[in-house]
């Protein structure tokens, strides 16, 4: 008992201040976070806007360098909004509920299809009645599909959701209903509400050299949904990726985040603590379900045309790889990781074949470098840091308390 | 009696982990099950906590059939454990880990709840020091702390320990001991399950040995670490 560094349980109160219980869920913010949060509050919400602004106007300044070359850089801004979409899903059950799922495929072909079904199969609904039915729909597979599978732990649950994303694309492919193997074709566009010239019309930029000037012969028609121009499908995905990410920013700070960190942490020890944990990873895989089933639906109305093989396995794999490159459990960090799945092939496109081998380098890579992902989740971070002081502590002075 | 345990019974699949095992716990005390590894502490604990189901038998506390309610559910009427070895959240900080042992309770902004944390910090003034800290870079003996001082925060009736001298240095356990004695002094029930017979014997007001799933001695502390056959088999000869 004479050592010092163990301090013995009757001290203590009378000596220090003791640190009150903060409710709200407080984490160190590092780098940029930390200068944004130094910014008076309104400097801060000009500067948010100013963002979203730019990242709405993207598809019109076509930035040089920027800009895919070879392929509609609106059409990629599409897809990679979509991806996002995935990847915020896919976060959910995998990064804050720590469940593997490999099938996610499954869930954004069911979204996908519940479009395909009621748009042009077998009824004309409007798209945006359908868009939420989609997700819904999406939700419940979600649900029936993570009943029974979800007692099941770790490896398991893993194979199960595999097997799922196969059946649901085997399913489609063998049931004329679903339209077999030739797919649902003639899926409507969303609805334009505001005639053949949209709202209102908005120039593209056009640059030379470093010089950009106002294309008045290549407008977007704000609100007109086309074959040609992607840029109003690219603001619509935009629209549904900025409301997902809010509810996300919401649920993760509630209890219910916290419920699903403790699952993922120590399951056992959740439920010790009262937290039903089967209950939450059920509504972790009814989330990720509902987001997946919701880029599916925009998937199939920009597409217009979907068949089975749009929904392979390896749109899986490539699902769960944007998750683990970004940040598996930070949201902006697997918002990084779907944009770059899907703009680096687009980039170098020009690369041709060989582009496949540079991705997959690239990601070999970036799994070396930086296995916590590009944005490690903020407790990932602090984790290391910390690992690494108490090994620099233990390998210096021997300090009597510390493998107390 | 505020736990009462009647004929339990439980299987991990085919094999028979405790049978047929009675005991009871009284309001304010320090009960305590010793055995060698293996004989099925741990087994009877997490049946009573939830986590293993009963076969047979029947778990009452305070008067309240438990035996098929769900762990989390236990938590609400009074009932927690603290789990054996590293049972913390890793990736979460100290302060994290007691407000998540809070998880159940409603009282989150009232003066009781900040008693009840001042209290933890009171019995381990170690959790003060590393209060931001990430739990699972803590040493074993931290990590012990927290595990019961998150057990403590949703103020339980009885508080089911196991195993928490399990890998501490013998200062270090002494030190343990002395706080279960004062947790118990300030008035929450404890059920002990201990491989540290010598120890847990000192402190307990009843003892019972398991031995390979069934209860074979019971008896007040003294009564057991005086007993021959409990000093040849657990406490290696002598107290």
């Amino acid at each position: 008992m004479s050592d010092p560094s163990v301090p013995k349980p009757d001290q203590g109160m009378s000596q220090t201040k003791l640190p009150r219980i903060g409710i709200a869920y407080k984490r160190p913010k590092t780098g940029l976070g930390k200068k944004l949060r130094a910014l008076p509050k309104p400097a801060r919400v000009a500067l948010v806007i100013v963002a979203i602004l730019l990242v709405y106007a993207l598809p019109l300044l076509e930035l040089p360098i920027i800009t895919t070359p070879d392929s509609d850089f609106a059409g990629v801004l599409f897809t990679m909004s979509i991806y996002v979409l995935v990847a915020l899903g896919l976060n959910v059950v995998v990064g804050y509920a720590g469940l593997l799922d490999l099938g996610y495929v499954g869930f954004y072909a069911i979204g996908a299809y519940t479009v395909g079904m009621l748009t042009s199969a077998h009824g004309s609904l409007p798209f945006l009645v359908v868009l939420p039915i989609a997700a819904v729909v999406a939700m419940i597979s979600g649900v029936l599909l993570g009943a029974p599978t979800l007692r099941v732990r770790g490896d398991y649950l893993a194979i199960v959701t595999l097997g799922f994303g196969e059946i649901i694309r085997l399913a489609a492919t063998n049931s004329d209903w679903l339209g077999g193997a030739a797919g649902v074709s003639n899926i409507p566009s969303p609805p334009n509400i505001f005639g053949d010239d949209g709202l209102f019309q908005i120039p593209h930029l056009v640059w030379h050299g470093a010089e950009p000037l106002i294309d008045l012969s290549h407008k977007t028609k704000v609100g007109y949904f086309g074959v040609l121009d992607a840029v109003p499908y690219y603001w619509l995905a935009l629209t549904v990726v900025l409301i997902i990410i809010g509810a996300d920013i919401l649920i993760k700070n509630s209890r219910v985040g916290r419920a699903w960190e403790a699952t993922r942490e120590d399951e056992d020890a959740a439920e010790l603590m009262g937290v039903p944990t089967f209950r939450y990873k059920l509504l972790a895989f009814a989330m990720g379900a509902f987001v997946g089933g919701l880029a599916g639906a925009l998937f199939a109305t920009r597409q217009s045309f979907i068949n089975p093989q749009s929904f392979q396995l390896l749109l899986s794999m490539l699902f769960v790889a944007a998750v683990v490159i970004g940040g598996q459990g930070n949201r902006w960090g697997v918002i990084i990781g779907a944009c770059l799945v899907v703009y680096l092939p687009e980039r170098f496109r020009d690369l041709a074949d060989f582009r496949v081998l540079f991705f997959g380098a690239a990601l070999m890579i970036l799994a070396t470098f930086r296995p916590a992902g590009i944005l490690p989740a903020g407790r990932t971070k602090r984790a290391q840091k910390l690992r690494a002081e108490l090994t620099s502590l233990e390998e210096g002075t021997s300090e009597g308390g510390a493998n107390a | 009696m505020l736990l009462e345990v009647e004929g339990l019974s439980v299987n991990y699949g085919q094999i028979e982990a405790i049978r047929d095992i009675s005991f009871s716990v009284e309001e304010g005390t320090v009960a305590t099950l010793i055995g060698a590894n293996g004989a099925g502490k741990t087994t009877t604990l997490k049946t009573i906590s939830g986590l293993l189901k009963a076969r047979t038998g029947k778990i009452t506390f305070d008067g309240v059939d438990v035996t098929d309610m769900p762990p989390y559910d236990r938590v609400k009427v009074g009932l927690c454990q603290s789990p054996e070895g590293r049972g913390i959240f890793p990736g979460m900080s100290v302060r994290e880990n007691l407000e998540m042992g809070a998880y159940v309770r409603t009282d989150r902004k009232t003066a009781a709840y900040q008693e009840d944390f001042d209290r933890v910090m009171t019995l381990f003034p170690r959790l003060q020091e590393r209060i931001g800290q990430v739990a699972g870079t803590m040493s074993g003996g931290e990590q012990q702390m927290l595990a019961i001082g998150r057990a403590l925060m949703a103020r339980p009736r009885l508080l089911l320990l196991d195993e928490p001298s399990m890998g501490l240095a013998p200062k270090l356990i002494s030190q343990i001991f002395s706080i279960i004695t004062e947790i118990n002094e300030q008035g929450t029930t404890v059920l002990l399950v201990e491989q540290n017979a010598a120890q847990a014997l000192k402190r307990a007001d009843t003892a019972h040995v398991l031995d390979s799933g069934e209860i074979t001695r019971s008896g007040t502390g003294d009564e057991l670490a005086g007993d021959d056959s409990v000093k040849a088999a657990y406490l290696g000869g002598s107290v």
